[in-house]
C-alpha cells in the first residue's frame, strides 16, 4: 500500500538566545521518520520539549516561533513538501492537509460565526461552494454528534462550550476532505466526561471519513485509543516506534515501560483509624455578590493520612481549599482543627494556626515571587515562624533541599531558572519548611508531564511515612486518587456526592456521577474507548 | 553587578549626573564668581573671561549654573523622591487592601487630580509661607497623585498573583508584602515613570518660579534663568539657550541611567522573561 505521508530522516533547528551568552543553535527534532498510510492514525507522544508539535507541524512545512526545517523530506504522497513554495505550499496548508489546535477557543475568532469559520478554507481554496461546503459542515455537525446540526454554525464560539468548540475546530479541519489531519492535543484541556465525547467523536468522524491523522498528545492511555501506529518521541529523537498494540502491550524501552506503567505505584490504603485532625462541617460558601459555589459539604481528614477530592472543572473543590485555608469564608458551617475551632476569616487566625496547614499550588511558577532566589523561598517560613537565621537557616535550608532530593547548589537560582518538575519541588519545600500538620495539594501534578509528576507524588508519599503528615489531595485524576488516597470525596457542581474509604467510593454501587466519572477515565487498553461506548449505549438503550 | 557589564550609555548619564551633584556641591570654591555679582555689560557675549557670557543683569551664567545645580538638583531631586514614596506607599496599601481603604484613598487621588496642577500650586504656594521645604512638599504632593494612579494598577496586576496569597496565607504582614512581595515585580514600570516624573519636575519648577512663586530671585535656579534671559532671544542673544540646554543635559543623563536600570530589572535572570 502505497504511503500517504512519508517523513524521512527529519530535522528541525532553532536559534535559542539565553541570557549573557551569545545565540546558540539548537536541534530541536534529530533524524525522526516515520510512515502513513492513508485512513491509518498515527500517535506521536512524548513530554514536554520532546517535540511532538513541531514534527506534526513539519506535516505543514511550518516552523513556529523560529523553528527551522533544516533537513529531511517530507513527502505528501510523493511530493517534498519541504521544495514547494510559498504559493505551493498553501495549497496544500487547509486543503490537503488541516491541523487541530489544542486549545479551540484560542483559536477560533470570536467574532465570527462557527459556521463561517468552518467552511472558510474549503471556499477559499475552490474546493467547493459556499452552498457545498455548508452542506458538508452540516454533515460533520452530525457526525461529530454536535447538538442542533442545523442551528450549530449560526453560533460565535464564545456561546458553546469547550468540548463542542473542540468538535467544531475538527469539523473544520474535515471540511475541506483533507487526506491528513493533524490533531496537536485536541482533548489536553478537556475535562475527563467531556474528553471520552470528543475523542469518541474524532474517532468516529476519521472512520467515517477514511482520513489519515497524526495524533499528538502526552497521554499514552489516550492515543492508545485512537491510533494504529504509535511513536514514542523523546528530546526530540524516536525513542519507539511501533504499532500500538506493540506499543502498549509489550513495550521494548525502558522509557516507553516507565510511560505505560506511570502511577501503579500503589499505596495500600491506611486501615487505622486515627484521630481526626481536620472537620469540615455543613460548609456553604460563595461570593459577595450571593452566587453560591459550595453547598453543605462535610468532611473530616484523619491524622498521617491523604484525602483525594475529585470533581471536573467547576465542580467547587479548589474553592473548598479557598475555604480551608481561610482565603474565602464560609457563609455557613464551620471548620475545626485539631479538636479547636478554627476562625473562618484568615484575619482571625494566629501564625501557628496558618503554619499548621499549609498549601501546594498547582502553578508553581506563579507561586513562587519571580525575584525571590531558592534561598529566600524556603529560608522565609523559617524566619517567620521559627525566626532562624544565619547560619541555622543556611543549615536548614540544606536540608530541606536534601529531602526534596534537590542539591544545595540550587539555593542561589531564580524561579525561572528551574525547570517544571523542580519549581514544585521547591514549592513542597517551601511548605515543609513551616513544619506543617496538614498540606493543602491543589492539582500540584496536573501541570507536569507524567514521569515527572510521579516522582512528585513519590517524594510526597515519602514525605507523609516520615512526618506523619496529612494531605488534602485535590485533583481530577482518578489513577492518581487509586494510587495515594486514604480516602475519597467526589465533587460535582458544589455538592459532596460521594465520601468515604477510598475502596468503599470507588466500588460498586455507584451514583450516577462517580460512575460516569470513573467511566470516562482513559485506560491503558486497546479497545478501552469502544468497550465503555458499547456499555454506555447499552444503558440509555435500557434507559 | 560587575562594573564592565554597565553599558557606555549609562556611563554617560551617570557622568552627567556626578557632574551636577559636584557643581551643586562645591559651588562656592568652583563657581568664578559670585551667584548675585554683577561683573560686567548686560547680556554681554560669551568670551575668554566669562565662557558663557553674561546674563540679563550682567551677571556671569557659568557661575550662577553652577549655583542653580544647587536648587536645581535638591528641589527636583527632592520632589521626585518624596513624591514616589508617598505615591507607591498610597498604591500599595490600596492595592493590597482593597475595600474601604482601596475606596477612599483612590476617590480623594481623582479628587486631587480633578484640579488643575498650576492652579492648586499657585493657590497653596500663595497661602503658605515662602519655604524651600514647602515648596518641594507641595510639589512632592501634586506629582504623587499620578505615581498613585500608576502605582495601584501596576500593583493590583501583581496582588493577585498566587505567591502574594501564598504571602498571606504565610501570615505575612502588609510592609513585607508591599516592599518584598509586589515592589521587586513592579520595579520597571516605576523607573521608567520616575525619569519622566523627574524631567517633569524640573520643568514644574521653572514654571513655578516664572511665576514668582519657586525660587525667588536673586537665588539661581536653571528654570528661573531661562526666564530671566528668555527676552534676549528676541535680540538674537542666546543667553537663556545655555540653562535651558542644562536642563535637557541633566533630564537625559537621568533618563539615560534609569534605561539601564530598567534594563537590569526587567531582564534580570529570574524575570518574567520579559527581557
Amino acid at each position: 500500500m502505497p504511503e500517504l505521508l512519508s517523513v524521512r530522516g527529519l530535522k528541525i533547528e532553532a536559534t535559542s538566545y539565553p541570557p549573557g551568552e551569545p545565540p546558540k543553535r539548537v536541534t530541536i527534532v534529530d533524524d525522526v521518520s516515520f510512515d502513513l498510510a492513508k485512513g491509518k492514525v498515527l500517535g506521536l507522544i512524548g513530554e514536554s520539549g520532546a517535540g511532538k508539535s513541531t514534527i506534526g507541524l513539519s506535516a505543514l512545512a511550518y516552523g513556529r516561533g523560529g523553528a527551522e526545517i533544516t533537513g529531511g523530506e517530507v513527502l505528501l504522497d510523493g511530493e517534498d513538501l519541504l521544495a514547494l513554495g510559498k504559493s505551493g505550499i498553501r495549497r496544500v496548508r487547509g486543503a490537503r492537509v488541516c491541523y487541530v489546535a489544542q486549545s479551540a477557543a484560542a483559536a477560533f475568532n470570536p467574532a465570527h460565526r462557527l459556521g463561517a469559520q468552518v467552511i472558510e478554507a474549503s471556499v477559499k481554496h475552490g474546493l467547493m461552494t459556499v452552498e457545498e461546503a455548508r452542506t458538508r459542515a452540516l454533515y460533520l455537525f452530525r457526525v461529530l454528534g454536535l447538538p442542533n446540526p442545523e442551528t450549530f454554525g449560526d453560533r460565535y464560539p464564545h456561546q458553546v462550550s469547550g468540548g463542542q468548540l473542540q468538535r467544531a475546530m475538527t469539523a473544520m479541519a474535515l471540511c475541506s476532505n483533507p487526506e491528513l489531519i493533524v490533531f496537536d492535543e485536541p482533548t489536553t484541556a478537556l475535562d475527563v466526561t467531556t474528553q471520552i465525547d470528543v475523542l469518541a467523536a474524532i474517532k468516529h468522524a476519521i472512520e467515517e471519513t477514511d482520513t489519515a491523522a497524526l495524533y499528538i498528545t502526552h497521554d499514552l492511555a489516550v492515543v492508545a485509543q485512537i491510533s494504529d501506529d504509535i511513536m514514542v518521541l523523546r528530546h526530540g529523537k524516536t525513542v519507539e516506534y511501533g504499532t500500538a498494540q506493540q506499543i502498549i502491550e509489550a513495550p521494548r524501552e525502558a522509557y516507553t515501560q516507565a510511560l505505560v506503567n506511570v502511577r501503579q505505584a500503589l499505596r495500600p490504603e491506611a486501615t487505622v483509624q486515627t484521630d481526626t485532625l481536620l472537620k469540615v462541617d455543613n460548609v456553604t460558601a460563595g461570593y459577595s455578590n450571593g452566587f453560591k459555589v459550595l453547598f453543605d459539604v462535610t468532611l473530616h481528614v484523619p491524622k498521617g493520612q491523604t484525602l483525594a477530592i475529585v470533581g471536573e472543572s467547576g465542580s467547587g473543590k479548589s474553592t473548598l481549599a479557598r475555604v480551608i485555608t481561610g482565603l474565602l469564608p464560609p457563609l455557613e458551617g464551620s471548620i475545626s482543627f485539631a479538636g479547636k475551632a478554627l476562625s473562618p476569616a484568615l484575619k482571625g487566625r494566629s501564625n501557628d494556626d496558618l503554619r499548621r496547614i499549609q498549601l501546594i499550588y498547582q502553578m508553581a511558577d506563579t507561586a513562587m515571587n519571580p525575584r525571590q532566589t531558592v534561598r529566600d523561598i524556603i529560608g522565609r517560613p523559617l524566619t517567620f515562624y521559627y525566626g532562624l537565621r544565619g547560619a541555622a537557616k543556611t543549615a536548614r535550608v540544606k536540608e530541606l533541599l536534601e529531602q526534596i532530593e534537590m542539591s544545595n547548589g540550587f539555593v542561589d537560582r531564580y524561579p525561572a531558572e528551574l525547570s517544571g518538575g523542580q519549581k514544585q519541588r521547591v514549592a513542597i519545600a517551601r511548605a515543609l519548611a513551616a513544619n506543617p500538620e496538614l498540606i493543602l495539594c491543589d492539582e500540584p501534578t496536573s501541570a507536569l508531564d507524567p514521569l515527572v509528576a510521579e516522582g512528585i507524588l513519590n517524594l510526597l508519599m515519602k514525605l507523609q511515612e516520615e512526618k506523619q503528615l496529612s494531605y488534602i489531595f485535590i485533583t481530577h485524576d482518578i489513577a492518581i486518587v487509586r494510587a495515594i488516597a486514604d480516602s475519597v470525596a467526589v465533587m460535582h457542581r458544589g455538592k459532596l456526592v460521594r465520601f468515604g474509604p477510598k475502596s468503599k467510593v470507588l466500588s460498586p454501587p455507584f451514583d450516577d456521577y462517580t460512575d460516569l466519572l470513573l467511566k470516562s477515565v482513559p485506560e491503558m487498553e486497546i479497545g478501552w474507548l469502544e468497550k465503555v461506548l458499547t456499555t454506555r449505549r447499552m444503558e440509555s438503550a435500557g434507559n | 553587578m560587575r562594573l564592565r557589564e554597565i553599558p557606555i550609555t549609562a556611563w554617560i548619564g551617570i557622568a552627567g549626573i556626578l557632574l551636577a551633584l559636584f557643581c551643586a556641591i562645591f559651588a562656592p570654591w568652583i563657581a568664578p564668581h559670585g551667584e548675585t555679582e554683577v561683573v560686567g555689560e548686560v547680556w554681554a557675549p560669551a568670551d575668554g573671561q566669562f565662557y558663557f557670557g553674561l546674563d540679563n543683569l550682567g551677571r556671569d551664567i557659568l557661575s550662577r549654573l553652577i549655583y542653580g545645580a544647587r536648587t536645581t538638583l535638591f528641589v527636583a531631586l527632592g520632589a521626585t523622591l518624596i513624591s514616589f514614596s508617598l505615591g507607591i506607599v498610597l498604591s500599595f496599601t490600596a492595592a493590597v487592601s482593597r475595600g474601604p481603604i482601596d475606596t477612599v484613598l483612590s476617590r480623594f487621588n481623582d479628587l486631587m487630580m480633578s484640579i488643575p496642577t498650576l492652579i492648586f500650586a499657585l493657590v497653596v504656594l500663595a497661602v503658605l509661607p515662602q519655604s524651600i521645604f514647602i515648596l518641594i512638599l507641595v510639589m512632592a504632593v501634586l506629582d504623587s497623585t499620578r505615581v498613585y494612579r500608576l502605582g495601584r494598577a501596576v500593583a493590583l496586576d501583581v496582588a493577585v498573583m498566587e505567591f502574594v496569597e501564598a504571602a498571606k496565607l504565610r501570615g505575612e504582614g502588609r510592609v513585607w508584602i508591599i516592599f518584598r512581595e509586589i515592589l521587586p515585580n513592579t520595579l520597571s514600570p516605576l523607573l521608567a515613570e520616575f525619569g519622566l516624573r523627574f524631567a517633569f519636575a524640573i520643568l514644574f519648577l521653572s514654571t513655578l518660579s516664572f511665576l514668582g512663586l519657586g525660587i525667588q530671585p536673586p537665588a539661581a535656579d536653571w528654570g528661573g534663568m531661562v526666564k530671566d534671559n528668555k527676552d534676549g532671544i528676541i535680540f538674537g542673544i542666546s543667553a537663556a539657550l545655555v540653562p535651558g540646554g542644562a536642563i535637557a543635559a541633566l533630564a537625559i543623563c537621568v533618563n539615560l541611567v534609569v534605561d539601564w536600570l530598567l534594563k537590569r530589572t526587567s531582564s534580570l535572570k529570574g524575570g518574567r522573561g520579559d527581557a
